[in-house]
């Protein structure tokens, strides 16, 4: 179907103009490109403190910062990753993008919600980063608010709070978005069965995102009420539990996981058979098992809490089904494999990506393992171990695949093509830095180094100096990789409407898309 | 072409399968509290029963009464605006209308008198009864303290749907809005249908 006469939607005219006509927008491509943009706004901010704290471990002692300035800085970044990229991340950005189009529709079912959901997301992201500038100093509790130091601390916690609980309503108003869509607009023919893998994982995802985020909602709230109210949920001295607020914290937290990993696994899941010149392997296999990973991985969270203080019982069921969930997600990475086997394989950027996937995911599972089981998690427990097993997971998962998915749909959203002798250049900078920054944090963990410390003893010189090395190869990947897609967007070819020989429906219209996505609603046999 | 026209389309069973969506989203928020409260009820049983005395069980079932009466009304405009009864259903949204006002009302009453006694948390009063009445009075105060925002964020809905009914936006074939209001104000009956024993009634 060729529409390429009609005014594209990155042209057309509404009833606003210039920014008015972005940030008003009720156009499911537009909201996704207003989430890219502040979401990689604040990646790179959240990257930068990372390259910071990577600065201050590169010798012992203090390098850069004092331990409370550390303490701030690995918060900000793991407030600002977690709620601010990796969660949002996929879904709002290449899921509002490509869901509707995937699944035949011209836009969501609700695209006021979604703009209002865009709204939320900024409203929150202010509200959190104000903690940094206002008050009595930034927040030095981590991204997960511990009680009971998170109401005892001097710091600014509060504005953080407000922003992550802000931010949740977000996330949720985007997953209730979705499943309605899914529900109600598949075009005619599209069976539950037919759809494809992207929207199934989005699908996944979405239900997490409406059962789970209210759970740390309140939670956070009920925090927000101790420092308000002195109230004393959580508080030991009014007769409170700490304990209680790990559970309920975790409830919430150990599905985001899920929110975040899966969204990606559905990305791979369109990479791997275009470019393997294939069927997926598998379709109904890699469907279950993202409803299997969505159902128990809401039964898994006191895996982050061997050390607390729970039953012997709960420690042996809660790693019981720890080791369970890693049950679908093998299955889909034999699937993955399976794909590839006797395909016509063509080494594009995105499959570069996609491949890496596959090897960091691998590696950042089978660590999970070692973490879930009860034994080993009490020797590793909060040490670096644990910090490179998620980034392995959090960072190597979601921002792979998220880089294999915008490379991928790139010529779809900008109707450009982009230089790939420099966009390789960047992944494989990125592939040897992400290796060389994390790997040794492994070395480091089995050793004993505790996480976010900001000193360390000499015996470990020697591989924080190897780690903080990769960290400058990998930012200054992601440098190549930014400037060469700004650089295509505005002035990259021409791209045809699909460039990779593509199956899914976003490839049978023009690049970019027009206004509603499809003048016909397609059929599908 | 003009995004208003790609937008432009009605889906009763798409919109009200949003609303569920939603409620299910309020279950577990409150669902996160009603947590909380069964663990600490079972660290301070009797605590808990010699404080849910202090509560006034006759405003409590009063106000249940409201409620429940309130709900009535809400699901009767539903059926008065398919029977094409304007009027009705103005009608019958004032009276649920009135009756969360009376809700809030009582409630103000309500707490006005316990604060009067300095029973609010942080006061030396509470802290002079214990951990498990403190826990009590914090959990009372935040629970129906969140539950009267919903009848707030419900007055303000309700009152649009009346508005709406009366401009003739709202008519027997495109109702949904009002139905999805029906949902949400039974969701807020349906919470304080638990709130109302878990501390009036346990004593």
């Amino acid at each position: 179907m060729d529409n390429s006469n009609l005014p594209n939607y990155l042209e057309y005219k509404g009833k606003y103009k210039g920014i008015f006509a972005w940030i008003f927008s009720t156009d499911h491509k537009r909201i996704g490109l207003l989430y890219l943009y502040s979401i990689m706004t604040f990646f790179l901010v959240a990257a930068l403190l990372g390259l910071l704290m990577k600065f201050e471990l590169i010798a012992p002692g203090k390098t850069i910062m004092e331990a409370k300035a550390y303490n701030a800085v690995f918060t900000l970044h793991g407030i600002a990753m977690i709620f601010l990229v990796v969660v949002p991340g996929i879904p709002a950005i290449l899921g509002n993008f490509f869901l509707p189009i995937m699944i035949g529709a011209k836009d969501v079912f609700y695209p006021k919600l979604n703009l209002l959901s865009w709204w939320l997301y900024v409203i929150g992201a202010v509200i959190a980063v104000s903690s940094q500038f206002m008050g009595s100093g930034s927040p030095d509790t981590g991204w997960t608010f511990y009680a009971p130091y998170s109401f005892k601390t001097q710091s600014n916690v509060l504005p953080a709070l407000v922003g992550a609980f802000v931010l949740g309503f977000s996330s949720i108003l985007t997953g209730l978005n979705f499943i309605v869509t899914m529900h109600r607009m598949r075009a005619p023919g599209m069976k539950w069965m037919k759809m494809p893998l992207f929207p199934w994982t989005l699908y996944g995802t979405a239900w997490i995102q409406l059962l789970a985020t209210p759970v740390v909602g309140i939670t956070l709230l009920m925090v927000i009420a101790e420092k308000a109210l002195s109230i004393g949920f959580f508080d030991p001295a009014l007769g409170g539990d700490p304990v209680l607020y790990q559970h309920l914290f975790w409830i919430y937290s150990h599905p985001a996981v899920y929110i975040m990993i899966l969204p990606a696994m559905g990305v791979i899941s369109e990479v791997l058979p275009t470019f393997a010149k294939k069927k997926i392997f598998g379709y109904n296999a890699i469907v279950l098992s993202t409803m299997l990973i969505a159902f128990v991985g809401y039964f898994v969270w006191g895996h982050h809490m061997f050390t607390a203080g729970m039953s012997e019982t709960s420690l042996f069921a809660f790693s019981f089904l720890t080791f369970l969930v890693a049950i679908p997600s093998a299955i889909k990475i034999f699937n993955w494999l399976a794909t590839l086997y006797k395909g016509s394989i063509m080494l594009r950027t995105p499959m570069y990506w996609a491949i890496s996937f596959l090897f960091v995911f691998m590696i950042g599972g089978l660590t999970g393992m070692v973490l879930g089981a009860l034994s080993t998690n009490v020797h590793l427990h909060d040490t670096a171990f644990v910090v490179a097993h998620f980034h392995f997971i959090v960072f190597g998962g979601v921002g792979f695949a998220f880089f294999a998915g915008i490379h991928y749909w790139f010529p779809k959203i900008y109707g450009k093509m982009y230089e790939e002798s420099w966009a390789n250049t960047g992944w494989i900078m990125f592939f040897m830095g992400f290796l060389t920054l994390y790997f040794p944090m492994f070395l480091l963990g089995i050793k004993g180094m505790p996480r976010r410390y900001y000193d360390y003893v000499p015996e470990f010189h020697f591989t924080n100096i190897i780690s903080s090395f990769g960290a400058f190869i990998m930012i200054a990947g992601l440098v190549v990789i930014l400037i060469n897609l700004f650089r295509s967007a505005k002035r990259g070819e021409k791209a045809p409407a699909s460039p990779w020989g593509g199956k899914s429906l976003e490839w049978t219209i023009s690049s970019p898309p027009t206004l509603e996505n499809f003048e016909e609603i397609p059929e599908i046999k | 072409m003009t995004e208003h026209s790609v937008h432009d389309h009605y889906d009763h069973e798409g919109s009200k399968l949003g609303m569920w969506l939603f409620i299910f989203t309020e279950l577990l928020f409150f669902g996160g509290l009603f947590i909380v409260y069964a663990v600490m009820r079972y660290k301070n049983g009797t605590a808990f029963e010699l404080a849910g005395k202090e509560l006034d069980v006759f405003i409590g079932t009063f106000n249940t009464i409201i409620l429940l009466i309130s709900s009535a009304t809400i699901a009767m405009s539903i059926s008065s605006v398919r029977m094409k009864k304007k009027n009705l259903t103005v009608a019958l949204l004032g009276v649920t209308l009135l009756l969360a006002i009376v809700f809030l009302v009582n409630k103000y009453f309500e707490w006005g008198a316990k604060i009067e006694h300095g029973l609010f948390p942080g006061t030396e009063t509470l802290h002079q009864f214990g951990h498990g009445e403190t826990m009590f009075f914090g959990l009372y105060y935040f629970m129906t303290g969140l539950h009267a925002l919903h009848i707030i964020v419900g007055v303000v809905l309700i009152t649009i749907m009346m508005i709406k009914v009366h401009k003739g936006k709202i008519h027997e074939d495109r109702f949904v809005q009002l139905e999805n209001t029906g949902l949400y104000w039974h969701l807020v009956d349906i919470i304080w249908i638990f709130l109302f024993p878990l501390f009036y009634l346990i004593a």
